[in-house]
């Protein structure tokens, strides 16, 4: 199941070698990948695909962040959609109110989250399974409520109305909807990559560690609760930085964006794409947000299909696609060296 | 903040007496959904997610109950039943199959049964705010007691969540029946090798539970209203009982359900727009300075 263990048996793991070639090998598939996205409107004249792939950068960089938690070190966070909604209305107020440049806006809406993410995280990080699912989920209705009814600045049930400044930087329109594209599909893939360098350093490993054998880790020196806590925050950035993403898209920030849904969304879309894999939640979220449009369209009762797929894949399948893929691919590469 | 309002209502025993009864009816019902999850959880050792969907169940078959027969006792009997088969159902054919697996499983198996109740509810009830209407027989004249008004609804409300809890306490310590739970729920697998049927009494605890639940969305029908997604405001702050209370103990979802109800009705007069935080907050001091809550055991 887990990375560790699904190394080939009895080769050792030459890592340091590895991770040189491999980091290279990272940097040239982030670039290709921005390329190939970024030079989509080119060649097709769609709106509407522009729209998904910008919606995929957001929902994609808050779902391969929760996988930081859930797959990497085994912390189930059942409100890890409250700093996609803190991002959101973060970056939203700020501009509505200073009207500073969108790039100091991004970094002063960061740096709010980590405080956030750091205080949260240092109440929850050290329960284990279920009570840090759960109260990582009362910490999410905490801000939701706070955000309901705090009206006078966030607009209460109604959401931020009114649009989101956009002033051109750079020679960057945020407001031009093939700028926000590409400006979009960098953060994404520039977000993906520093998340892939966090998973593969030595830090990554002492993750997984944790993730399987918290104690364990703790007798060989680790400090447990600062490495949850560190990876914690790490991973409330890059959500909060798709939720500004999110803000930016529809020019606004609604109560929705903070609500338990978005981390139960997340956490379906992790389990889709299968958690065992990098790239897993990426595909997951590609496929979430094919499936929630599709359904949408036919049903107002999308629910009930939602939750007939969720069941599919948690008692039929029990693990994501990815998984299933490369488990396939490797059974039949493995029939193949035995012919 | 309104501090003077809360002061003020400290100081006159009307006010005292009907924030009071306010807290405590808000305490039961929670006390009644807490109690299953804790119950569930410790002898399943499982968060039933979907737990606030049985009660908010309990409240539409209520409500339909008492449109037809115009009976309130069959309207609780109804609801009570109704989510207990709910709840056995539940259990035997979906959560049955994820309890070896990780916790991950089966918080997506009570997400996926969250949304469809919902959507269930929605579709059969429709998406309106319904209410049911307080019975005849209990539209009569209020008690004043030390001035302050106290419906006798409230009465029967709290008095009927206090034989639950009194019921369900002896039940599990004093009878054959509460042995053989504690004894699956400290080890299923030599239990079932003396003989006893665990999967019976797995099913049977979530029914109990579920018909928990169900009776407080019954009880709570005829003051509240009804709307579907109304049971994860209710499964959230019963989560927060059971953390303070301490997970698996009944003692500790009393106890827990009363100070939450009591902060709820006395918050809202001193903090008004911060009543749900006073709630997050009591519940990270208690984290902090007990992890296991209040009456939980050392977790090994």
């Amino acid at each position: 199941m887990t990375e560790l263990q699904a190394a080939p048996r009895g080769k050792p793991l030459n890592l340091p070698r590895l991770e040189t070639r491999a980091r290279y090998r990272d940097a040239l598939t982030a670039i290709v990948a921005f390329v190939v996205l970024a030079s989509l409107p080119l060649f097709f004249d769609s709106k509407a695909l522009l729209d998904f792939v910008i919606r995929c950068s957001a929902f994609g960089l808050f779902a391969t962040s929760l996988n930081l938690l859930v797959g990497y070190t085994g912390m189930i966070s059942f409100g890890h959609g409250m700093f996609f909604g803190l991002g959101a209305y973060s970056f939203g107020l700020i501009m509505q109110k200073t009207g500073v440049p969108i790039p100091v806006a991004f970094i002063a809406t960061l740096v709010l989250s980590a405080v956030a993410a750091a205080v949260i995280g240092a109440i929850c990080v050290r329960l284990k399974e279920i009570y840090f699912a759960f109260v990582t989920l009362a910490f999410q209705m905490l801000i939701h409520s706070t955000i309901l009814s705090w009206v006078s600045l966030t607009g209460g049930d109604q959401g931020l109305r009114g649009g989101i400044p956009r002033p051109v930087f750079l020679g960057i329109d945020l407001g031009n909807q093939v700028h926000l594209y590409v400006a979009s599909c960098a953060l994404l893939v520039i977000g993906l990559l520093l998340m892939r360098q966090i998973a593969q350093s030595p830090f990554g490993y002492t993750l997984r560690m944790i993730r399987d054998n918290a104690a364990r880790a703790s007798f060989v020196g680790i400090d447990v609760w600062r490495a949850k806590l560190t990876i914690f925050v790490l991973a409330a950035l890059f959500a909060s930085t798709g939720g500004v993403i999110m803000s930016l898209f529809v020019s606004g920030a609604y109560p929705e964006f903070a609500y338990w849904t978005i981390s139960g969304e997340g956490i379906f879309i992790n389990m889709l794409g299968g958690v065992t894999t990098f790239l897993g939640p990426m595909l997951g979220t590609v496929l979430f947000l094919i499936l929630n449009d599709t359904v949408t369209r036919f049903t107002e009762y999308h629910g009930i299909v939602l939750g007939i797929v969720i069941l599919f894949f948690a008692i039929g399948l029990r693990k994501g696609l990815m998984d299933f893929a490369i488990e396939w691919y490797a059974a039949r590469r493995g029939r193949g060296e035995q012919a | 903040m309104d501090l003077n309002a809360l002061i003020a209502c400290l100081a006159s025993s009307a006010c005292l007496v009907t924030q009071t009864t306010s807290g405590l009816i808000i305490g039961m019902l929670l006390f009644l959904v807490a109690v299953g999850l804790t119950l569930i959880f410790g002898v399943l050792k499982v968060v039933n997610f979907s737990h606030g969907a049985f009660y908010m169940f309990g409240a539409y078959f209520a409500m339909t109950t008492y449109q037809i027969t115009g009976s309130f006792a069959a309207a609780m009997l109804c609801g009570a039943a109704g989510t207990a088969i709910l709840g056995l159902i539940f259990e035997r054919v979906f959560m049955s199959r994820v309890y070896g697996a990780d916790v991950l499983m089966q918080l997506l198996v009570c997400y996926a049964f969250v949304l469809i109740f919902d959507d269930v509810v929605r579709m059969v009830w429709g998406p309106e705010f319904k209410s049911m209407g307080m019975p005849t027989a209990f539209q009569v004249m209020p008690l004043f007691i030390a001035g302050g008004v106290v419906p006798p609804y409230y009465l029967l409300l709290i008095g009927v969540a206090l034989v639950a809890a009194i019921v369900l306490g002896a039940g599990l310590s004093r009878t054959r029946i509460g042995k053989v739970v504690r004894a699956a729920a400290h080890n299923p697998s030599m239990t079932s090798a003396l003989g006893i049927n665990t999967g019976l009494i797995y099913g049977g605890v979530f029914a109990l539970g579920g018909m928990l639940a169900g009776l407080a969305g019954a009880l709570a029908a005829p003051v509240r209203s009804l709307t579907p997604g109304m049971g994860f405001s209710v499964l959230i702050e019963s989560f927060i009982v059971t953390v303070i209370g301490g997970m698996g103990s009944i003692l500790g979802a009393l106890i827990g359900a009363l100070l939450i109800g009591l902060i709820r009705s006395f918050g809202s007069l001193g903090f008004p727009l911060f009543t749900e935080g006073l709630m997050y907050l009591f519940m990270v001091i208690v984290l902090v300075s007990r992890p296991t809550g209040l009456f939980g055991k050392e977790v090994a």
